[in-house]
């Protein structure tokens, strides 16, 4: 299938009563990619997929698809498959009565909606399960049966609401590729919200961070795992340690130690995050440079990833991470240096 | 799967109390009314107690086989008329914002608190020639004349279907409030209308419940004896006019039994045969 046309929102807004839930919100979103929405619960991401699937009518703004203003119309005439994060099944129907509904109603004959079921089953790997009921099914099955149901249709967008929330961890990640893959190898327009970040960076092409309502920041997941533009951004994708001081001269004072860092001009105060994968533990007194010295307070090896955590006198302990292979002996209580490479500071606040 | 845990001792406690009122409220007199019914009925007075099967006897003459008949077809037109009105109704008043929806409800329970002869008494005026709906329809100039409209078979009608309405909503209330909203949502992004969600959609999934509230109405206006009595001609009186009659003005508490439990049955049959059958076309 060719992509056509996008997702433009043009100064959305919506209002419940007194509460703001999305606050003006501008976006292009390019055809054929998969864009999420990421952001903690109550940011207002669920609210914008549901005015994109018109099922919550914008207090303002415009929802363009595929350069077709599509704000004032009805869901049912959008063309569009969604994946709730009930998944909605209909309880009463039968694997097949669900992934034949759409055609159903849109009065398919009985023969062509059995082999595009028998189709859309295999697509989602659930081959001859057609006769089961839904409380037969797993939780992984069910995903791919309201999956296959919303694919039906070949919609002109595809919208997945937190589609894999009810999954415990393992089956979660397995299907965050499935789903990757199935929506590539479809080419379709795909706007997916979650509040998990491994999800949105394993699954997206576009991530837009949203925060209170508005986006904070928008790019690809790994630009803008790098580059934070902000404190929220950087500790909500992935985690950080976010050094506050003041800026001067070109340098920028933490815990009473100058820190080269690239980008500062002017003074005044400045927020620095470092990933913990990119801070250096040594046992060695701090050297000259980017470093802080401190107490170990706590160790843990997770067997994949090394963690210690050092109290600086910052308001909070620095974690510094990293492979166990690389694992740096310490133990809780001793002294340590925690050197913070120039090109790992980005500065997000400031 | 919850696992089916026996009872315990103390859950056997807990039981013994509604059991015991169960017997002395609901058994004995069932019991009482059961042995009644084989009496002897003394002319003009009381009854005595015998094992006669005079009562049951009667009841097999044509009139009594022909009201049960009624009694039964008109119960059911009544609990489908209430279905029909109480199952949409219902649906959306758990659609709508939770205040109005609440002010609603407390405005249509309130109905409950009318006692059957209160509604008897205002149907048939509102039905009626001097006071009645057709006296608007006169000033609106749609009529000619102000008609009476009961007693008739439809004032019947819409007086059982008015007193069961109330309790049809009570069934249905707390499975549709419950019903997830992202059921019918998702019928729309797969572009169905919403009156075509509400066909393909709600209805199917509220079969139980819909099924579960006929009954009730069903089984609620067969006990109904005020209604028909007000409303009706003697020909549109059902089975529970006869029973009242015969135990009040003909003072033959035996006869009354014998129908009382005649009617049980009866209700209980049909319940039974429509549950058989909904479960049979459900697989």
């Amino acid at each position: 299938m060719l992509a056509r046309g996008g997702l433009r929102l043009e100064g959305l807004v919506k209002r419940f009563g007194d509460v703001e839930a999305v606050a003006g919100v501008d976006l292009r979103l390019p055809p054929g990619k998969l864009i999420s929405f990421l952001g903690p619960s109550g940011c207002g991401k669920t609210t914008m997929l549901r005015m994109i699937a018109g099922l919550e009518r914008p207090t303002q703004g415009r929802v363009h698809l595929d350069d077709e203003d599509i704000t004032d119309r009805p869901p049912h005439l959008r063309d569009i498959g969604m994946v709730f994060q009930t998944l909605a099944l209909f309880p009463h129907l039968s694997v097949a009565g669900n992934v034949g509904y759409p055609m159903r109603i849109r009065g398919a004959q009985k023969p062509e909606i059995q082999s595009r079921v028998d189709e859309l089953l295999g697509l989602v790997s659930l081959h001859g399960l057609g006769d089961r009921r839904i409380s037969q099914l797993s939780g992984g099955q069910r995903q791919r049966v309201a999956t296959a149901r919303a694919l039906a249709l070949e919609p002109r967008l595809f919208l997945l609401d937190e589609p894999l929330s009810a999954l415990d961890a393992n089956l979660r990640e397995q299907l965050q590729v499935e789903l990757r893959l199935l929506q590539q190898k479809l080419g379709i327009t795909t706007v997916m919200v979650t509040h998990d970040q491994r999800e949105a960076m394993t699954m997206s092409d576009l991530v837009v961070v949203m925060n209170e309502g508005k986006v904070e920041q928008v790019g690809e997941p790994l630009d803008v795992y790098r580059h934070p533009g902000s404190p929220f951004v950087a500790s909500f994708i992935g985690r950080t340690n976010l050094l506050r001081g003041e800026a001067s001269d070109g340098l920028v004072r933490i815990g009473g130690r100058p820190f080269d860092v690239e980008g500062v001009v002017g003074s005044g105060p400045v927020t620095l995050s470092v990933r913990p994968e990119d801070a250096h533990l040594q046992t060695t007194p701090a050297p000259e440079g980017n470093a802080l010295t401190g107490r170990v307070v706590f160790v843990r090896d997770l067997g994949e990833l090394f963690e210690c955590y050092v109290d600086c006198g910052l308001d909070e302990p620095v974690v510094v991470a990293g492979s166990p292979r690389e694992r740096v002996d310490v133990r809780q209580g001793q002294s340590v240096s925690v050197a913070f490479p120039r090109e790992a500071c980005v500065v997000v606040e400031g | 799967m919850s696992e089916v845990r026996r009872p315990t001792r103390g859950s056997w406690a807990v039981l013994s109390f509604p059991l015991a009122m169960l017997t002395v409220f609901f058994l004995a007199p069932f019991a009482i009314m059961f042995a009644t019914s084989f009496y002897h009925r003394i002319e003009g007075g009381f009854y005595e107690p015998a094992f006669e099967l005079a009562s049951w006897e009667r009841l097999l003459q044509g009139v009594f086989i022909e009201r049960t008949l009624f009694s039964i077809g008109i119960c059911l037109l009544a609990g489908a008329v209430c279905i029909v009105i109480a199952f949409p109704f219902t649906y959306f008043l758990t659609r709508m914002r939770r205040r109005s929806h609440v002010a609603l409800l407390v405005l249509i329970m309130s109905a409950l608190a009318l006692s059957e002869v209160i509604v008897g008494f205002a149907w048939s005026v509102l039905l009626g020639r001097a006071a009645g709906i057709s006296n608007i329809l006169v000033w609106l100039g749609v009529m000619d004349e102000s008609a009476a409209y009961q007693p008739s078979f439809i004032a019947v009608l819409l007086g059982l279907s008015y007193i069961a309405f109330p309790y049809c909503i009570l069934a249905l209330y707390p499975q549709l409030s419950r019903l997830d909203p992202e059921l019918t949502e998702a019928a729309q992004t797969m572009g169905a209308s919403p009156w075509r969600t509400f066909w393909t959609v709600v209805v199917p999934i509220g079969r139980p419940i819909i099924l579960a509230g006929f009954l009730l109405a069903f089984v609620f206006t067969l006990g109904s004896y005020l209604i028909p009595a007000f409303l009706g001609r003697p020909e549109h009186w059902t089975l529970s006019v006869f029973i009242s009659d015969q135990a009040t003005f003909n003072a033959n508490v035996p006869f009354a039994a014998a129908m009382a439990l005649f009617l049980t049955v009866l209700s209980l049959g049909v319940v039974g045969v429509v549950t058989w059958f909904e479960g049979g076309t459900r697989r």
